[in-house]
């Protein structure tokens, strides 16, 4: 498993990762794995014992893990890593980062090439509208720096 | 440069974001071309560019941002109509213009040629929120309550690769208008804004959500009138975030907002809303007055400055040409400066295909456009076009110019006036070709005396069930479908899009496609017959409901 970092915080390797249900039964889990159709606030009473909440994108088109780590960042204020793994494109890479996301694991196909995925990063200067990150404004008007 | 009149205007920082987005799309189709992104990764990447691939070749749909152009990105459309497609655009119901014949390999050089315009093709595809709609006549009716253009294009930048909601369930249309007549079918769209000034000064917003047609057509509920100006954005996140988590995502025909919206109910997608609001840091996605007053200022307003005696010259000149006074009474809508007057060239001449435009048509439009409106120009999502802020003491010499180049039919809002989307001709979805059926109901009703005559009559034509014709809004919608492989046409009447929006029921069965004109003749005949006074075809179908207008329809059949 190939991990690729998409922002400041590094990336973690856990060797337990359960699913939301086992989590009550696993005092010793520090790692979840969200599946796109979980609803991220049942996460709430483990969020202070969580190192890494993993998203997991069945379809590249399947957007939901983007709400679900906004979710995660703004409304449960999760402070610890969000990665994404799955079926993901670089093409996808600001737009991860921009909603929370810190890590990806790299996919084994050419999608999986850590020079796209760095290159997507920097591929924009600006972004139209506010994310969780903290982004300064440039010129007049919605826009921000993308921070890469 | 001049600021353009009616619409944004780039600066650097839009200009490198442009450039950014075709290096991105080039990227993406060479990976295409060495294998490294499958077809199924490359297609809704391309669809966000704007690029569909259809019955025959590609098609380029290039966004044009609640409709409004200048004169120097409509030359840009004609020459590359010339170049690059069959020397013909056409203007679709979304206020895009769409290439049809376009090559997958120039698409980056098309890109790069828009950009000199500040032009783009993007998110006018795709399970994306696309690019917004507004009103036609915004900023110069003389029935606006508030200009939508500025927060159109609010709108249209918070949208632009939001990173949360680019890989939606389905696709998502917004439109805003700030009239109290409804000209951009709010009702019938994934969100619809009517703005309204509030108590002070900053506008406020009434929000209708899981409006469409398709194949599930859905009048859009209200969710929240009263909306502040600085909450706006906020709310819209709110609503596309429930959208976006729970909408459906195992069948594309069910992934709508509407569907959604159906299934739980408005009430329950209220408070879905609200509670996501609740937890939202309001602040973060607050439009400041900053921001709107700074997007504003990149818009110019036209000097209106019109002679004492332009209304008595319009007046005389109507006087005396009845072919003029015509097209006036059909084809202008009031200004709010009493020295003016909006002008809708119609792009459907009798027999001729909707929206087509060919490039010295376009080029010619950008030409008169330059003479008589500031240079601005407004694609209507009735497939025509607008000159906003023409003086009336010149209307009659813009009347003669586009006569010339055979833009100057008299039938806005009339029977001839046929939205119909391109059909079996052009898209691999389509049961029935759309485009013979409306040129042959031109023909049928090419005599303009007698348009004026039927009055207000919309028909609305779909090649198939996804409905993008609008015929459910049509006051006679047609739907074509496939009979054992032969075309017919299913007949709906009462639809309409505007103020008390409203779907058509269907009148009787499906009939092949000379029939199917016949059938429509004796329908117009029936309600020439049985109108009273003034009453519109609308009116007269409330009255009597459909039986008369069956029985006339189909009674040779």
């Amino acid at each position: 498993m190939k991990l690729f970092e998409l922002g400041e915080r590094t990336a973690q390797v856990h060797d337990v990762l359960v699913t939301v249900a086992e989590l009550a039964e696993r005092d010793d889990a520090r790692a979840v794995l969200l599946e796109s159709a979980d609803d991220p606030a049942l996460l709430r009473p483990y969020l202070n014992r969580l190192d890494l909440v993993v998203l997991r994108f069945p379809i590249f088109r399947d957007g939901r893990g983007f709400t679900q780590a906004r979710e995660l960042r703004e409304y449960l204020r999760f402070s610890g890593e969000i990665r994404a793994e799955g079926h993901i494109l670089p093409d996808q890479a600001a737009f991860l980062r921009r909603c929370g996301v810190d890590s990806v694991v790299l996919p084994k196909n050419g999608n999986g090439d850590p020079e796209l995925w760095e290159k997507q990063l920097r591929q924009f200067p600006v972004a139209y509208q506010r994310s969780v990150l903290p982004e300064r404004p440039v010129g007049p008007g919605l826009r921000v720096e993308e921070a890469s | 440069m001049s600021v353009p009149v009616g619409h944004y205007q780039y600066d650097r920082i839009d200009r490198d974001f442009l450039r950014a987005r075709i290096a991105e799309f080039e990227g993406q189709v060479k990976r295409r071309l060495d294998g490294t992104l499958s077809e199924d990764e490359f297609k809704p990447l391309r669809l966000m560019n704007g690029l569909y691939l259809q019955l025959h070749a590609y098609m380029l749909r290039v966004a044009i941002p609640y409709g409004i152009l200048d004169s120097r990105q409509l030359r840009k459309l004609g020459e590359i109509a010339q170049r690059y497609d069959r020397d013909y655009g056409h203007f679709t119901t979304r206020q895009n213009i769409q290439f049809n014949w376009i090559r997958l390999e120039d698409t980056p050089d098309i890109l790069r040629e828009l950009a000199e315009v500040d032009m783009h093709a993007i998110q006018t595809s795709g399970n994306c929120i696309r690019n917004v709609t507004s009103d036609e006549y915004a900023g110069a009716a003389a029935d606006e309550l508030v200009d939508p253009r500025v927060h159109a294009e609010v709108l249209r930048q918070w949208s632009t690769l939001h990173p949360e909601f680019t890989f939606l369930p389905r696709k998502f249309k917004i439109a805003i208008s700030g009239s109290p007549n409804d000209r951009v079918a709010a009702r019938f769209h994934d969100i619809g804004i009517l703005a309204r000034p509030g108590e002070d000064g900053a506008p406020v917003f009434r929000i209708f959500v899981g409006g469409g047609l398709g194949r599930t057509p859905v009048i859009g509920e209200e969710l929240f009138d009263g909306v502040r100006e600085e909450h706006l954005l906020a709310t819209l996140e709110a609503i596309l975030r429930v959208y976006n988590a729970h909408g459906r995502r195992d069948n594309i025909y069910k992934a709508r907002i509407k569907i959604l919206v159906q299934a739980i109910g408005v009430e329950a997608y209220r408070e879905a809303v609200e509670a996501e609001l609740g937890q939202m840091e309001l602040d973060r996605y607050r439009l400041t007055p900053e921001a709107v007053a700074a997007i504003r200022a990149r818009f110019a307003v036209p000097l209106l400055e019109a002679p004492d005696d332009a209304d008595a010259v319009l007046t005389q000149q109507r006087r005396d040409d009845p072919l003029f006074e015509r097209w006036v009474r059909s084809n202008t809508h009031v200004h709010r400066d009493p020295g003016h007057i909006i002008a809708t060239i119609s792009l459907k001449p009798a027999g001729g295909i909707p929206g087509d435009a060919t490039s010295a048509q376009i080029g010619r439009l950008a030409d008169l456009a330059d003479a008589y409106s500031f240079g601005e120009i407004r694609i209507t999502h009735l497939q025509n076009v607008v000159l906003g802020h023409v003086r009336k003491d010149r209307l009659r010499d813009l009347w003669l110019g586009l006569s010339e180049v055979g833009l100057a039919e008299a039938n806005i809002g009339l029977i001839g006036d046929i939205v119909a989307c391109p059909g079996l001709d052009y898209c691999a979805l389509a049961n029935a070709r759309s485009i013979p059926i409306a040129q042959k109901l031109g023909a049928r009703f090419a005599d303009t005396a007698l348009q004026a005559e039927i009055g207000a009559l919309r028909i609305n034509i779909s090649g198939c069930i996804n409905a993008c014709g609008h015929h459910h809004a049509g006051n006679i919608g047609l739907l074509g479908v496939d009979k054992r492989g032969e075309e017919f046409f299913q007949l709906t009447v009462g639809g309409r899009a505007e103020n008390g929006a409203a779907l058509g029921t269907i009148l009787g069965a499906a009939l092949p496609e000379d029939e199917t004109v016949d059938a429509i003749a004796r329908l117009v005949d029936c309600y020439l017959g049985l109108r009273e006074s003034g009453e519109t075809f609308l009116e007269t179908l409330t009255r009597l409901g459909h039986e008369p207008f069956r029985e006339a329809a189909y009674e040779a059949v």
